[in-house]
This record gives C-alpha cells, structure tokens and sequence, in this order.
C-alpha cells in the first residue's frame, strides 16, 4: 500500500435538518482509504453508511444537511468545494455504484448514452472515441452482444445487467476511488456473487481505492482489506480483516459475528442483537451508544464517554470494557436475552 | 412505432363504436326528435302532415334500423337537417369548425406557452418566492370560474380600454385570404384565446412543478450527479424529459376541457363556433344539430387519447413494447 491515502477523512460530521434541528447521523468519522485498498464499511441499517457514502459524493441536499469536518481527496478537501469544482472530480476520480439498479439508470435513456454522458464533460473525446470506449466498458463489464446493448433502454435489461452498466459508469473515466453503497443488495444470490467477482476483478487491473459498503459479512470475508464497523453514526471498531475477525473486541463487532451462522459449527446457537438502531431523533448522544442493547451488562462495567482506541498496531476500538463483555448465554440460567 | 400507432388507431373503433350507440342512445331518450323544434317554431302544423313526415324520415322504423341508418348517414358525412337553421347540418357546422379549431388550438397553445415555464421554475426553484407566486397564481385561476373571467376580460380590455374587439371572428369588410384578414382574424381570437388559457394552466403547472420535484430526488438523478454533470444539463437530460411524460399523458383531458371551455368563451365573445351554436341548439331544442356536436366532442376526445398515445410511446420506450 501507498504512502498518501486517495481519502482521508477527517472527524466527518452529517447532520440532517428535522423540523429545526439537525441530528447527527454521521458522528465525527475518520478513515482513510489507500490506493489499491477496499475498505469495508459495516452495520446495521440506519447506522449511517450511505450518509457517509454520499456525503463524499456531494449528493446530500445542501439546504437540508450540514456537513463538518474534512474529507480529503488526494488531499483536497472535498467540502470546501464548489459544486462547479466538484463537479470536475466526481464521475471522473471518483466513481460511484449505487444500492438499487433499478431505480439508478434513467428510463427514458439509452444505456450506451448513460455511460458516455460523463464522458461528455470530463475527457475530450470525439463521439466516435466515446461510442468506442462505452462498447470496450460494457465489455470490461461483462455485457455480451455490447454493441446491441449500447442501444437498450434499462427497463430491457435484467437487474444483474444493470448493476453492470452502473459499473461501468463509475469506472467510465478511471476513477481513482469508487464509492460501491451495498452494490448487491439488490440482487439474487448468485448474481451478488458474479458482480462482486467483477468488482474484485476491476479493482485489481485499475489499482483503485473502493470503499465498499455492505452488510453482508461474507462478502466483508472475500473482498476488504480493512473493515471499520459503524454503529449508529460512529465507527466502534476498525482493523484490517484478519484481526477483525480474529479477534473481534467491541461487544457489537462481536454481536454482529455471532450473528452469522458458521458452516464449521452448524448447530451453535446464533446471537439475536436485541432492538433496532434507534431513530436519528432519539440516538443517545452522550454515553456509549450501544449500552441499552446489551443490557444484561452491568452499567457500572460500562465507560463514561468511550474514545477511539487503538488497541494493537491498526486495530481501534472504542471501548476499554470490552474486557469484561460476555454474550448472555454465556451465563447458566441467564436465558431470558435475545435468542432465537 | 409504427405497428404501435396502427394499433392504437384499431383500438379506436370499438371505442367509436360504442360512442355512436351512446350518443344515439341520448337523442333517441331526449324527449321530443328531430320535428320537435320545427313544431315549436310552427305550433299551427296539424298532427297528420306531423305524423307524414315522421314516417318519411323513418321516424317510425324499429330502433336498430333507424341506428344503422343514422351511422350509414354519418359515414357518408350526412349529420341530418336542422329544421331551425333549414340547412344540412353538416354545411352550418363546416365554417364554424374551423372557427373552433383554430380558437381551440390556440388556447391549447398558450395554455401550454403559459404554464410550461412557469410549471418549471416552480418545481425547480421549489419554495421561492417565484414558485410561491406562481402556486398563488394557479390557485385563483383554477377558483375563478371561466365565464366570469371572460366577461372581465372582455369588460376591461374589450370595452373599456379598447384593445381588442368584442365578437366576431373577422371583420367582415376585411378581404378573404389577404394578410390582413389572416391578422385581424388573430387579432379575433387573440382576446378569447387568452382568456381560456390564463385560466386553464392550473392543471399543467400543478402537476408539473409536483413531479419535478418528485423526479428530482429520484436515484436516477443522483447516478446524474454523481457523473458530475452540470445542475442545468442534469435538468434538461434527465428530469424534464421524465417529468413531461404525464403532462403528455394529460392532452386527452386538457382537450376534452377545451370543449366545455369553447362554450363559454364563444358564446361570451359572441365568436361563431361550434360551443356558441351548442349553446343556441340546446335552447332552442335543435336536437339534429346538437346530437352532431355530441358526437364531435366525443370524437374529440378519442382523438385527445390517441394523440396523448401516440406521444407518451413517442418519448417513453417502456411504453412502445408492450
Ligand atoms: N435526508 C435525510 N434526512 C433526514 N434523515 C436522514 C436522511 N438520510 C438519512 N437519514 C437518517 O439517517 C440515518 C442513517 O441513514 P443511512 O441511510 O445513512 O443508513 P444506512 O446505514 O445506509 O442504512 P441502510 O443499510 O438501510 O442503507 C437513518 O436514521 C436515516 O433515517
Ligand atoms: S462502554 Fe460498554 S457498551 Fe459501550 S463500548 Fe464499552 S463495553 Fe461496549
Ligand atoms: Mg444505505
């Protein structure tokens, strides 16, 4: 891995407005992604990973969103941007792949014409060079027949087909960070696994940088180099994969890994986190977050305000507890806590 | 496109089909036929001449018969005689047509000229000060009725300022197919037409500026942005060209307003077209002329469909498959 990060990001705030007040959803965030590196953005939903995602992008709505802190791009700092400015480093150094491709593409355009718009204002081709570099895409890509295709309108193109073409959009201008906001979430199971192969495949001829948000740790297992775990707006823990799932330490990484059946242990009981991610108006703001889900803890095991941590060389957690956490079935006779 | 078009034209006669039977229907259950405004007209004509010429016009045949008859008439361009007027109806409805035509179109074309634009700032620039007029705006006109407004219209800038004329659609000392006829024929119109489209924009401005702003949080337009395309091509490619799909969609209704719409306008600017004439017909129980309008302003409509159709298949590709 490279000396200077393609990202930096730098106690990164997202703050919606709700009626008069905003609320934090992303809660003083700091990463970096090198060149060459996936990093895996984990959690539950509603913990704030697509405020994040988008908030590199510049796809919030400035009158609704207050943004604090720094994210740096080659050391640029993306919030200090114009849109104009801006509008030159997105779809061209950054690329980015949505949730949902069915609702990503325009219905009323072309496929072949979709990828070549950021073409139009990012690289001085002619349209012939454009016509060709799109057909070489939808090939890198993995589209049979790319030059029929060129001129297919999403709605006759399969999901998988399209999460393709939204691929080889964000790697139309060769981005040098691609933004992937659970790329395959939408899609059937064996698809998920062909487009992450792609994904893989793409990163490692292009070098780039790729955030990628998920909430499948399978796919965390195959494709992160580092996983930073987010939990209501805060990452909780950060590591390279390894260690993270070798010795996971914060007690909602933990929760979150117990919570995946394992083929070599078939018949272990599988931990239930108990609740939800409570709503943006209702996070508690002081104090450990997580503190009322695992309530079988005893509060006076808990820390006041816990920081970031690092614990061992790369690996942070936030929490110095985390010594004394234990799973309530852990216990004899402790059964009433969240198993299914 | 083409395959879609001549389907889409096959559809239409079933849809005609049951249109004529509706209409018929309606003149045949509307008391009193084709005498009866003749016999108000002469209330001294006896029953036997009365029941003579009943029989000659077929008045008397078993329903069916007398249907096959009026379509076959109706195919031939025949729509019957109007005993008030004593002239073919098709000759007294042939120059007000295009009268109405034109004065339609033209209030289409504003209509559309006023509210397109002013639809689009809206949505854009969604709570503004702009949108927020443009919305007071489209309020009090879609609350002022038609005729109202028209007779002010007329009021202020026929009468009192003097800027347009009154009634009429011409001059009449003006020469027939000369440039100046042509311009004082606009000039006619121009009042009227106005007037009918200031007060018909509500529907396409509402829904316009309702689904710009729906369209412009849509995934689509964030995989635009994150393209990083300029705000203003991220309107013109993407989100209008998704946003006029139901104002497209919405021709069939705006034309069938234009019909009740031509009513008032005429008759308020005493304009000889087709609704000034429904008006008289009605009252003065002319039923051959106004089952002929009837069937007009039926067809009208199919044909607001039928290009609304043609036009969505047009911009839509989802549509053109099916
Ligand atoms: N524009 C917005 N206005 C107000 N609240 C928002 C907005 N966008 C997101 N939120 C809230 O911020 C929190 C984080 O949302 P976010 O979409 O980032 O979650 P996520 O981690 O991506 O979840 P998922 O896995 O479901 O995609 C949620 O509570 C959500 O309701
Ligand atoms: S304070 Fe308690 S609940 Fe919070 S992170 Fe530490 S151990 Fe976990
Ligand atoms: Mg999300």
């Amino acid at each position: 891995m490279s000396n200077q990060p393609v990202l930096q990001i730098e106690n990164l705030r997202v703050s919606f407005r709700v009626h008069d007040a905003y609320y934090a959803a992303v809660d003083g965030v700091s990463l970096n992604v090198h060149k060459n590196e996936v990093l895996a953005v984990v959690g539950e939903s509603g913990c704030g990973k697509s405020a994040l995602a988008l908030s590199i992008m510049g796809l919030h709505p400035p009158a609704k969103t207050k943004l604090e802190g720094k994210i740096l791009f080659h050391g640029t700092d993306l919030l200090s941007l114009s849109v104009h400015e801006l509008n030159k480093i997105r779809g061209k150094d950054i690329g980015m792949i949505f949730q949902d491709p069915l609702t990503a593409l325009n219905p009323l355009m072309t496929v072949g014409r979709q990828i070549e718009e950021g073409m139009d204002f990012h690289l001085s081709l002619s349209s012939l060079e454009k016509r060709g570099r799109t057909i070489e895409l939808l090939e890198r890509v993995g589209i049979p027949n790319p030059n029929q295709v060129y001129h297919r309108y999403p709605h006759e193109l399969s999901g998988g087909m399209r999460q393709r073409i939204v691929i080889a959009m964000a790697i139309a201008c060769h981005p040098s960070l691609i933004i992937a906001d659970e790329p395959t979430t939408a899609l059937d199971v064996t698809i998920q696994s062909q487009i992450m192969d792609l994904l893989r495949e793409l990163q490692q001829q292009m070098n780039t940088g790729i955030v990628l948000i998920t909430h499948d740790l399978g796919v965390v297992a195959e494709m992160a180099d580092r996983v930073a775990v987010m939990y209501a707006g805060e990452i909780v823990e950060m590591a390279d994969v390894y260690t993270l799932f070798d010795r996971p330490l914060h007690p909602y990484t933990r929760s979150l890994l117990q919570s995946i059946p394992s083929a070599q242990h078939p018949k272990e009981r599988l931990h239930v986190i108990q609740g939800i991610v409570p709503p943006l108006q209702k996070l508690p703001r002081t104090g450990c977050r997580f503190r009322s889900r695992i309530g079988w803890i005893d509060e006076s095991e808990h820390e006041e305000q816990p920081i970031l941590r690092e614990v061992e060389p790369g690996h942070f957690v936030r929490c110095i507890c985390y010594k004394n956490f234990h799973f309530p079935h852990d216990h004899i006779g402790d059964m009433k806590y969240g198993i299914s | 496109m083409l395959k879609f078009i001549l389907r889409r034209i096959m559809m239409m006669i079933p849809q005609l089909l049951i249109l004529s039977i509706l209409v018929f229907a309606l003149a045949k259950a509307m008391p009193g036929d084709a005498l009866t405004g003749q016999l108000a007209q002469s209330p001294k004509m006896d029953a036997n001449t009365l029941m003579e010429m009943r029989e000659k016009l077929g008045l008397n045949d078993p329903v069916h018969i007398q249907y096959v008859r009026w379509v076959k008439n109706l195919l031939h361009g025949d729509l019957g005689l109007s005993y008030i007027h004593q002239q073919p109806v098709t000759d007294l409805l042939s120059g007000r047509l295009a009268n109405t035509l034109l004065l339609s179109a033209c209030v289409l074309l504003l209509t559309y000229l006023i509210a397109i634009p002013l639809g689009l700032v809206s949505g854009r620039w969604q709570d503004s000060w702009a949108d927020k007029l443009i919305v007071g705006y489209s309020y009090v006109s879609f609350a002022t009725p038609l005729f109202i407004f028209a007779l002010v219209m007329l009021f202020v800038f026929g009468f009192k300022l003097g800027w347009f004329p009154t009634g009429g659609s011409v001059d009449i000392q003006v020469e027939k197919g000369t440039l100046d006829y042509y311009i004082n024929k606009f000039y006619h119109l121009l009042l009227p037409a106005l007037s009918g489209a200031l007060i018909g924009t509500v529907g396409i401005i509402q829904y316009l500026r309702s689904e710009i702003i729906d369209t412009k949080v849509k995934d689509f337009v964030k995989t635009a942005r994150a393209k990083g395309i300029p705000e203003s091509k991220i309107y013109s490619h993407h989100i209008l060209r998704n946003s006029f799909l139901p104002i497209a969609a919405f021709l069939g209704y705006e034309i069938t307003g234009l019909i009740g719409g031509s009513i008032f306008l005429e008759s308020i600017y005493s304009y000889p077209g087709l609704g000034q004439l429904f008006l008289q017909s009605i009252m003065q129980r002319d039923y051959s002329v106004v089952t002929a309008l009837v069937m007009i302003s039926g067809l009208a409509t199919l044909i607001g469909t039928l290009l609304s159709d043609i036009i969505l298949s047009a911009v839509d590709p989802r549509i053109r498959i099916e």
